[in-house]
């Protein structure tokens, strides 16, 4: 009897399944849109890309703001929202015109005053805005679409910085925004961008929800890279926050999502299998790993001991560790990123134990610890830190492998105290390749020490006079030489060592028309 | 009865200062730092301490705490130092999905374990019995997570009756939102289940053996009355405190459950935040969770007095 029973309420049972399936589908209003559902490698909490680098704001800066430049495929700074530039016969004066009909979202044009005041708060924040601004005599408004950089000396980059297009991009804001303090979150996302923020829709971490700005004139050219036309396809676009991996995928196989940005490496195999999705590599430059050591403490104070470092660690280890699938990985031996105008080997380390060993000795190692901070909730990071230290042991170093939360990681590496009271000597990171690809903007390179440097503060007058040189240099070839003179000397001192590049692929489905660039952005992706 | 509750309630008072004093300095003395976490891989030490010059943060322990009691006393939990939201809006948004969760599951759990556990006295050492003992091991040996992941592939992958995560609010219609909280509901409740179960089957074993139980069964009141009427009756309070203590366990709970649903309550609100170092949310959402566990216990001592007129406050 009671099977029975179970036999009527099976049908019943699976009749509530399917209207309430079908109930809690999209809203109607929705369904008559072209939506994208997407997980994004992160949740958004921060909206303001100039206060933070962190990849998330970048992404959603692409979303709604627009750029005066941008790089094409052939890395060439191309107009954006710029209809033309100029520069004066002795290089000093940058003469920019806006092009017609660019409209922020809230409906008012876009004029020189804005752009001006953008770069001015970008400038603030960002390393090759810092060096743009030390160059600047003055910005200067010549009518509401045209306006003009004046220079104190000849300066190599300007183009180069103002397409900048990872990191702190160079975004345009209205003036009101743009005069926020360059620490404090922006008030409102107002952009003028080919996506519009859906204020009452946003849930920081959780959701973020963009429509098409149809006021958009999007430029003539076909898209290339971060360049050309930035055709909405879709009208909407929402971000959705699902930590756990595994369910993003279940969601993307079931249809209730369509596009993830970076699915894990190790989930990759299974969606390999799944004949639905695609598997899409947008930015052909990729991710690099980093290791880090800090130049202010014992050992690593020594030039030997770096030296012993760089040569007792190796590129394979780390990708096999890392990303394991050699599609998806690359040695490479440029500090400027092999694909890149500044790619070269020169002065790699090539692995050497023995010679290692020595160069330990020479240094005076004491055979105190060294502690390696490992984040062990970031999945692409944490192996790293396990291979330097086998890597040290090989070479006779005693190594005390500290496990942590990356922001535990975060807050310790900024402490320029010894060990023994919250210091450290080594730590991992990662960096999407095209904020490297030159010695201004490879933070790695800054070599200014405890004051302005960057964490491990390494302190090389040598090399910031070469940095200076590459930033002056106009001619594109010597450019490239001075790049390969800052690589050997840094590669001969230890600066960093780069753990190998390896790309990420966007898993989606039913989607195409996806953008090859810096940064996963949705113009130009059509749904089927 | 009032003496009892209005003394109970002011008691929360206390509880929660400490609560809050422990918490911030507990906050304080961990690791991490939110305005490095603001800034950025690329930022310098002087952008750093910049940011935390801005948030105050800079400012020692002691006048930072009495800054927040400050804003606690009138009634602002303070604003986010991530997303610039006030915590009280963040919570708001927040609290509807784990509220759901909590009382689906809840409401399920007891549905089931109950009559289960019931059963089992009832029949003691029989077969049913026995399979519900080993339910029993089963559902509190079983993680979470893995629950979890076996319902979404059985219910959304392969039969796609169910969807694989995600969480529609009552207003949009009560199927939509009932049929998001099946899965995570199932998943939370087998070891609520487990523990309900086992506790009610001990007490009401013991309750069958008491002497009024065998004289109502000599009176001839039916066998349905003597186990509702007389020993669940009397085996409740151990039922009911177990229940509570379930609620309140429910919270550590819910921060798997929804992370594996991908259901956008407050456990993943306080995951983030703890990840980020987001003081003023973590603060918050804490208060709040030592606020509802007071509320929890009282409820509970106020369902003794019901349960059993011999307890008198």
């Amino acid at each position: 009897m009671r099977s029975g029973t179970a036999r009527r309420l099976a049908p019943a049972f699976g009749a509530i399944v399917v209207a309430a399936l079908a109930a809690s589908a999209t809203p109607a209003f929705a369904q008559a849109k072209k939506t994208i559902k997407a997980v994004m490698h992160s949740g958004l909490r921060i909206t303001d890309p100039i206060i933070t680098t962190a990849y998330i704001a970048r992404n959603h800066g692409y979303m709604i703001y627009d750029v005066l430049f941008a790089y094409d495929e052939k890395f060439e700074v191309k107009p954006q929202m710029a209809k033309e530039w100029s520069v004066s016969d002795d290089k000093l004066t940058y003469t920019f015109t806006l092009r017609d009909g660019l409209k922020f979202h809230d409906g008012t044009p876009v004029t020189s005053d804005d752009c001006i005041a953008s770069i001015q708060r970008w400038a603030k924040r960002d390393g090759m805005g810092q060096k743009l601004a030390d160059f600047t005599k003055e910005w200067v408004k010549v009518d509401d679409k045209t306006f003009k950089l004046v220079l104190k000396e000849p300066y190599g980059l300007v183009m180069t910085s103002l397409g900048k297009p990872s990191g702190n991009t160079p975004f345009i804001m209205p003036k009101r925004m743009a005069d926020t303090p360059a620490d404090k979150n922006v008030p409102e996302e107002i952009g003028s961008g080919p996506f519009k923020f859906v204020k009452e829709e946003f849930q920081p971490g959780l959701k973020v929800v963009y429509e098409k700005n149809t006021d958009y004139v999007p430029r003539s050219e076909p898209v290339s890279y971060m360049a050309g036309g930035k055709l909405a396809k879709v009208d909407r676009v929402e971000w959705i926050n699902i930590p756990d991996y595994q369910t993003a995928i279940n969601a993307l196989i079931n249809g209730e999502i369509d596009y993830i940005e970076q699915p894990p490496h190790d989930f990759l195999p299974i969606i390999k299998k799944n004949k639905d999705i695609t598997l899409t590599e947008y930015d052909k430059l990729g991710l690099s790993g980093m290791l880090r050591m800090n130049w202010t403490l014992p050992p690593f104070d020594n030039v030997k001991v770096r030296q012993a470092v760089m040569l007792a660690v190796n590129q394979q280890d780390y990708l096999d560790a890392q990303i394991g699938d050699p599609d998806y990985y690359q040695l490479c031996p440029a500090y400027f990123i092999c694909g890149s105008p500044n790619a070269t080997d020169a002065g790699f380390p090539k692995p050497d134990l023995e010679k290692a060993k020595a160069l330990l000795k020479e240094g005076g190692y004491d055979g105190k610890p060294i502690v390696i901070m490992q984040p062990t909730d970031l999945a692409i990071v944490a192996p790293l830190a396990p291979v330097t230290a086998q890597a040290l042991r090989k070479i006779g170093m005693n190594v005390d492998l500290q496990s942590m939360d990356w922001q535990t990681l975060v807050g310790r590496r900024a402490k320029q105290d010894p060990v023994a009271q919250g210091g450290w000597n080594i730590f991992h990171t990662t960096w999407v390749n095209v904020d490297m690809i030159n010695p201004i903007a490879n933070i790695g390179m800054n070599a200014k020490g405890k004051v302005g440097g960057w964490f491990g503060w390494p302190d090389v007058p040598e090399i910031e006079k070469l940095r200076d040189a590459y930033a002056r240099e106009l001619d594109p070839a010597k450019q490239k030489q001075i790049a390969a003179d800052v690589q050997k000397l840094a590669f001969e001192l230890g600066m960093y060592y780069p753990t190998g590049m390896y790309r990420s692929p966007i898993a989606s489905k039913g989607l195409t028309g996806i953008v090859h660039g810096a940064a996963p952005v949705f113009w130009n992706i059509e749904k089927k | 009865m009032g003496r009892f509750l209005a003394g109970r309630i002011l008691a929360t008072i206390p509880v929660l200062v400490v609560v809050a004093t422990v918490v911030f300095l507990l906050l304080r003395l961990a690791p991490g730092d939110p305005a490095a976490i603001l800034a950025g891989d690329a930022a310098s030490p002087e952008q750093i301490a910049a940011i935390r010059a801005r948030l105050g943060l800079d400012e020692p322990p002691l006048t930072q705490f009495l800054e927040w009691i400050g804003r606690l006393l009138r009634g602002d939990l303070g604003t986010s130092i991530i997303s610039n939201q006030p915590v009280t809006k963040l919570i708001g948004e927040r609290i509807e999905p784990t509220l759901a969760l909590a009382t689906t599951t809840i409401l399920f759990a007891i549905a089931v374990a109950v009559p289960l556990g019931v059963v089992a006295a009832w029949r003691h050492g029989s077969w049913i019995d026995r399979a519900v003992m080993a339910f029993s091991v089963i559902g509190f040996s079983i993680p979470i997570f893995v629950l979890g992941y076996l319902l979404i592939f059985g219910f959304a992958m392969e039969l796609r009756w169910l969807p694989v995560q995600g969480y529609t609010s009552i207003r949009e219609g009560f199927l939509p939102f009932i049929t998001r909280l099946v899965l995570p509901t199932l998943t939370l409740s087998v070891i609520y289940i487990a523990l309900i179960a086992r506790i009610t089957r001990a007490s009401v074993l013991e309750t069958l053996g008491e002497d009024y139980v065998r004289t109502a069964r000599a009176k001839g009141v039916g066998e349905r009355s003597v186990l509702s009427r007389h020993a669940l009756r009397n085996a409740a309070v151990p039922i009911v405190s177990v229940i509570g203590i379930g609620i309140a366990l429910l919270i550590s709970g819910v921060v798997v459950t929804e992370s594996v649903f991908n259901l956008p309550g407050l456990g993943r609100l306080t995951v983030d935040a703890v990840l980020a170092r987001d003081y003023p949310v973590i603060q918050g959402v804490t208060l709040l969770f030592a606020f509802l566990y007071v509320l929890i216990n009282l409820g509970i001592d106020v369902a003794y007095t019901l349960l059993d007129p011999r307890i008198r406050y």
